[in-house]
């Protein structure tokens, strides 16, 4: 229906002013209802309308400003004696009872009551109601639940400025405290507004730390003694070892002098296994471990050089930055170094030259963690730059086992105590990671990421159950692990003594190989160099070596390319092996023959 | 009938494995002490009342009938009245 109004207007009278008029209402459109269109719908029946007649609300969020609470008990001991009733008077309460014996409704409650009371006490004697039925149907579930982590508690930093939680120690017995260093390990990093102080920490109560220890200078580790929880030991960032005791306050109880102290933080210290329950030893990047007795510490004990080549010298040697000691072995303990090298010493050889043992070498970076696996002693593990490896003592030459290189730095580990195949490590991407490699070799088990900064610090409790990290703004983070991941899986010891050997025995063979290779180069560049009498005393300059490689070089290429030249594409992928480090893959002749100049260059200019 | 109720007393202190039996009144000082310390009194007493409150909370027209508290090393039994308290400890059979 289409309704058409037409205006007109004269084109002189565009502009005009308007005047209007009234006129009366027309009817313009009239449409009737055509009952035709009904057909075009159905009924509909029953028809579902949902109607709600409520209050209208607003949804508002209200936190409020933390509330400080803290726990009071009262012990009620003697009262609610009336008030002519003097507690003290033996006589007065004697009467006052004997009065409250002659009640009536003392009768008549007591008989009620004694009447209920003996039928409980006559239940308990005849039958033992938490009696366990079924004991020996202890059922072995191996618990298919996802291994997971959840995170307990978050104890933060209460300074103003925030320092890294650099290392963390538990409470020796029961574990409910958490004794945590803080210190800034940048270069020059440190403001004057900066706090010293460390804190220990109540598990329970994460907003107030339970105890201060105020050093001289930021403490850069700090340990439980195993034997006497309450006494700590701390290295700090100038160099000097200082101890406390927790029932004598805040401040240490003694710290070393300065002229015997390291010239470096300390960057880690560990209690002996002593009679006196008083030893430790401390290792800084200044290359010394030094052994203190805390009664003394006016001077250390016993002090080592970490020089490799066992002159004492100080200049050569390495710095430290972890320790390792297991009470099993006293005489043995390790130190992992800056410079990427694990040195095993001996404590009790007689001269300062015998005392390192031998060194493991394998990583590129500082070692920040390391630690035997209580379970296998022989086996440590070793966490540094990008990856974590296990290590067997008897190869020296490399790990046993190792992770892929990640794409952040690793900064701790630790074994866990209760199963042989667990380990925890942490990145500075702020994740952590639970690796069990009977379970996965390639990936962590678990990989939780904790927060968004670098973490810095791991520490286990002895339970297996409940681990601590710190991160680079002083946050120690409280963490469950699922039961899955501490509780000793049924074969797992077999399992893990079967690994372990596997891999050494690998490595072992790799080594004896490696020798081999070596041994017959040795022997060829030895007839080589007999041939040649123009080298006289048989040191071969560099440019001579030079030119005569690349003689040869050019030779083979040119040789190649003509063998080349007569066949197709042989493409053949092969791997090659060079000093443990390097894992190439290359296709094409070219890259063999560099290689095989490179390695006949190292191998030479090794000798 | 003051003998009734020591018999009475006397009846449930004999049981096998009973140690103590207390009677407190509502203020909670003690009216019976047979070898057990006082301690138990002034706790037990508050206990129980949280406790009992604890049930008229949850439901108004209920009321606490009976206590008990096992421990490792025993039971203790607290049987409540509006006045008096009931408290006996016993050791039970395993």
């Amino acid at each position: 229906m289409e309704i058409v109004h037409v205006y007109t207007k004269k084109r002189n009278e565009f502009g005009r002013q308007c005047n209007f008029s009234d006129r009366p209402a027309e009817l313009h459109v009239d449409i009737l209802p055509d009952p035709s269109l009904a057909s075009n719908f159905i009924e509909r029946d029953p028809c579902d309308i949902p109607i709600q007649c409520t209050q209208e609300m607003s949804e508002h969020e209200v936190n409020t400003e933390r509330f400080e609470s803290d726990t009071r008990g009262i012990n009620h001991v003697e009262g609610g004696w009336p008030k002519d009733v003097n507690p003290q008077e033996m006589e007065q309460t004697i009467r006052f009872r004997k009065k409250v014996e002659k009640d009536e409704h003392y009768f008549s409650t007591i008989m009620q009551l004694g009447s209920n009371m003996e039928h409980c006490i006559k239940q308990n004697n005849a039958i033992n109601i938490y009696q366990e039925y079924f004991e020996e149907e202890e059922v072995v579930e191996e618990s298919e639940e996802q291994p997971s982590a959840k995170t307990i508690n978050v104890f933060r930093d209460p300074n103003e400025i925030k320092r890294t939680a650099t290392c963390l120690s538990w409470h020796p017995d029961g574990s409910c405290k958490l004794a945590v260093a803080y210190s800034s390990l940048g270069f020059q990093n440190i403001s004057p507004d900066m706090s010293y102080d460390s804190y220990i920490w109540d598990i329970e109560s994460p907003n107030k730390p339970e105890m201060t220890l105020k050093p001289v200078s930021l403490l850069v580790c700090l340990e439980y003694n195993p034997k006497d929880s309450h006494i700590l030991v701390g290295g700090s960032y100038n160099g000097q070892i200082a101890y406390w005791d927790t029932r004598k306050g805040s401040q240490p109880v003694e710290m070393s002098t300065i002229e015997h102290s390291h010239r470096d933080p300390v960057y880690k210290v560990i209690w002996l296994q002593s009679k006196t329950g008083t030893d430790t030893f401390s290792a800084s990047t200044d290359g010394q471990v030094l052994w203190w007795d805390i009664r003394k510490m006016s001077e250390p004990t016993e002090r080592l050089v970490l020089d490799p080549n066992k002159k004492g010298n100080l200049d050569n040697a390495l710095g430290a930055i972890s320790l390792e000691f297991e009470t099993t072995m006293p005489t043995k303990f390790m130190v992992g170094t800056e410079q990427g090298l694990v040195v095993s010493c001996n404590r009790k050889a007689k001269t300062p030259a015998e005392k390192i043992v031998c060194t493991y070498s394998g990583h590129h970076g500082p070692i920040y963690a390391l630690q035997r696996n209580p379970f296998f002693p022989k086996n440590f593990l070793t966490v540094a730059d990008w990856t974590a490896r296990i290590w067997s003592e008897d190869i020296k030459e490399s790990s046993i086992m190792w992770t892929k290189y990640h794409m952040a730095y690793l900064s701790d580990g630790c074994w866990s105590p209760v199963r042989p195949s667990v380990f925890f490590t942490v990145k500075m991407d702020g994740t952590l990671d639970v690796w069990d490699f009977l379970f996965k070799q390639n990936d962590p088990t678990l990989s939780l990421k904790v927060c968004d900064e670098a973490l810095y610090s791991l520490r286990v409790q002895d339970n297996g159950r409940f681990l601590a990290c710190g991160s680079q703004l002083g946050t120690a983070t409280l963490l469950e692990i699922s039961p899955g991941l501490c509780t000793l899986q049924r074969n797992e010891k077999a399992l893990a003594t079967a690994m372990f050997e596997r891999e050494t025995k690998r490595e072992k063979i790799l080594e004896a190989r490696h020798r081999e290779m070596r041994l017959k180069e040795r022997s060829r560049s030895e007839q080589s160099k007999d041939e040649d009498t123009k080298e006289g005393d048989g040191e071969e300059s560099v440019e001579e070596l030079a030119t005569r490689t690349e003689a040869e070089f050019y030779e083979i290429v040119e040789a190649e390319l003509k063998k080349r030249a007569k066949e197709q594409e042989k493409k053949f992928l092969f791997d090659i092996r060079c000093q443990g480090c390097i894992h190439l893959e290359g296709a094409g002749e070219e890259v063999r023959i560099l290689f095989q100049i490179y390695s006949r260059m190292t191998q030479l200019t090794i000798e | 009938m003051s003998a009734e109720v020591e018999e009475t007393l006397k009846r449930i202190q004999t049981h096998k494995g009973v140690i103590g039996t207390i009677v407190v009144n509502a203020e909670g000082n003690t009216t019976l002490i047979t070898s057990t310390k006082v301690d138990y009194a002034g706790l037990l007493h508050q206990l129980t009342m949280k406790a009992r409150s604890t049930v008229r909370d949850l439901d108004p027209q209920n009321d606490l009938t009976f206590l008990r508290i096992r421990s490792k090393k025993h039971e203790i039994m607290v049987a409540p009245d509006k006045e008096y308290l009931l408290i006996v400890i016993q050791n039970p059979s395993e």
